[in-house]
């Protein structure tokens, strides 16, 4: 074996594997949650604002780095909204053992 | 911060984002679950800016605290009922901000540690995180236009399926254009501007163009499928820039999305294709076929109090109608007060119920409604024989019978099989055929009563006539 690793190959090798695990983990959701799955992945998939930040980094600010700031902006809502409200539904979804016995002494 | 460091840093995020997920598998984890995909985010920007803590932080913070301030309002203020908007809305997002960081990218590499110009195959990746960004936000404009109802004002969000003649040729001959022009951007020297905005162009329209023939009901095929491409998109712009951990995130999303498409897809017994080709419902027309010459039993809401008061099980299946109408909490008030009188009260999801995966789920639990009376299709199907009663809630093609008929549109769709009850009640706004167009003979059977009018209203005035 000669020569050094293309980036790509090593990218390629994590996709391959990441697809695997997601393909496992997402299998076990139950489907009673599969609405808070996908308000959560939004807010995963808003990761994107790494690429982003990187974006409106340099120190010159110049249309490159307004682009970024503009794209952090976005990414920041669903950062925020998407984990928030993913919060919110899956407080709905705790058990409500109080109120229950209360209903159940009418 | 060296580089290996961010690389490490980024891996213990990757990890977070993993266990976030894996967290979902039960309700009693996924609040934890979602707190380690908080803390994978917090590790992931936080690193990043370290990364350019000697460049433009003060604008970086400026445009992140607007943004969070945007999502903390709006995910507070949103309704339940309107969570397929919200998350149509936060695809769109993300492709935007795809689309932006590709256009970033290719005006200055340097600043992602790239050469400048960009090498070709950074460039390939690129193209492709672009496009399918682009197309992740018009479609998911269209799909939200389409579930928040605005079809009324422009009709590319009409809810019906918008089809024309030469549609798929036209978008395959879209499609070759864009993958020509993506070429010449891998080929050309330089920054090549001009290949790049062309397919980015393309690439907008061509997401509005897949989205318009989907019709309303599909639209738990279509959300998964954006929330896929959205992780797609993530991925290639994670693959342009040798970022793993955009790789990992975005391939998470991205299959998650795929299989919420299968899942719903196969819910509704239809090929992926055949939803995204679209056009479904609109050849039938929506009119009820020859429903004139069949009689129904239609009955008060008291009536319907009545046989609920007096069974000693019941399986309530909620479908679109009780979203539209927002009856969930006059629904659980309902069942507490059957309940209190010793009835049986058990809730039957269709997974295709609603406008989104799960969407029913999410609501009951709204109306705080114990996830232990709440089952699956599968888990309640085999006793509904025994159930005196199933109450069916602005659900219409997921119990109707008609799919165990062979030709029929919706032949082999699994249903829930609210006909084996005893007797059935139907609640409904009027006798128009559902989504599929197509008749319902469960309406027409004689153990059924139709009790027509608004969900809320209807379930309101049964509560007072249990009291």
């Amino acid at each position: 074996m000669t020569g050094t690793l293309d980036p790509t190959v090593v990218n390629l090798v994590v996709f391959v594997l990441a697809v695997f695990v997601g393909y496992h983990v997402i299998w076990n959701v139950t489907p009673a949650l599969h609405t808070p799955l996908m308000s959560v992945t939004n807010a995963i998939s808003s990761v994107i604002i790494v690429g982003a930040i990187l974006a409106a980094g340099p120190t010159e600010i110049d249309f490159g780095s307004a682009t970024g700031a503009v794209a952090v902006a976005l990414a920041s809502v669903n950062v925020a909204g998407g984990f928030l409200v993913t919060q919110r539904m899956l407080e709905m979804f705790k058990k409500k053992a109080p109120k229950a016995d209360k209903a159940e002494k009418k | 911060m060296s580089a290996n460091l961010v690389a490490l840093w980024y891996l213990a995020a990757s990890v977070c984002f993993i266990l976030a997920l894996k967290g979902l598998s039960s309700p009693e984890t996924a609040r934890r679950g979602n707190a380690f995909g908080i803390a994978g985010m917090a590790i992931a920007v936080i690193t990043t800016l370290a990364i350019v803590a000697k460049g433009r932080l003060d604008l970086i913070l400026v445009a992140m605290v607007i943004g969070g301030m945007i999502g903390a309002f709006v995910s507070r203020r949103v309704q339940m009922t309107q969570m397929p908007e919200l998350v149509a809305a936060m695809h769109s997002l993300v492709g935007m901000a795809a689309v932006l960081i590709a256009v970033a990218v290719v005006n200055n590499p340097a600043a992602f540690g790239e050469h400048d110009p960009l090498p070709r195959g950074n460039r390939l990746e690129l193209f492709i995180g672009t496009f399918v960004g682009a197309i992740t936000f018009s479609g998911s404009v269209i799909a939200f236009g389409k579930l928040a109802g605005l079809g009324k004002k422009f009709r590319l969000f009409s809810s019906a399926p918008v089809v024309f003649r030469g549609q798929h040729t036209l978008n395959l001959i879209l499609a070759i254009v864009m993958i020509g022009f993506g070429v010449a951007f891998f080929l050309a020297d330089g920054k090549a501007w001009t290949p790049f905005l062309v397919m980015l162009g393309i690439a907008f329209v061509l997401g509005v163009l897949i989205i318009i023939p989907i019709g309303g009901a599909d639209m738990p095929v279509v959300i998964s499928m954006l929330n896929s491409y959205s992780g797609w998109a993530a991925a290639g712009i994670g693959f342009s820039l040798n970022n793993t951990m955009l790789i990992i995130a975005g391939s998470l999303v991205g299959s998650s999305g795929a299989i919420l498409s299968y899942i719903m897809c196969k819910a509704m017994n239809r090929s992926f294709f055949s939803v995204i080709l679209g056009g479904f419902g609109a050849a039938e027309g929506a009119t009820a076929a020859d429903s004139s010459q069949k009689t129904v039993k239609s009955g008060s809401a008291e009536d319907a109090a009545f046989l609920l008061a007096n069974a000693e099980s019941v399986v309530i299946v909620p479908g679109y109608g009780l979203a539209v109408a927002r009856a969930q909490h006059a629904v659980k008030e309902m069942a507490q007060k059957l309940i209190g009188k010793g009835v049986s009260v058990r809730y039957a999801i269709h997974p295709v119920a609603g406008r989104m995966p799960g969407h029913m789920n999410v609501l009951l639990a709204e109306a705080e409604v114990p996830y232990d009376q709440v089952f699956e299709m599968e888990d309640i199907n085999g006793e509904l024989g025994s159930v005196d009663v199933a109450l069916i809630l602005g659900a219409n093609d997921v119990v109707n019978p008609l799919a165990h008929e062979k030709g029929s549109a919706i032949y082999g769709m699994p249903i829930i099989e609210a006909n084996k009850a005893r007797t059935v009640l139907v609640n409904k706004r009027s006798m128009a055929a559902g989504y599929a167009g197509l008749d319902n003979p469960l309406f027409y059977m004689d153990k059924t009563m139709m009790v027509f009018g608004d969900a809320k209203k209807v379930v309101e005035d049964m509560v007072k006539a249990l009291e």
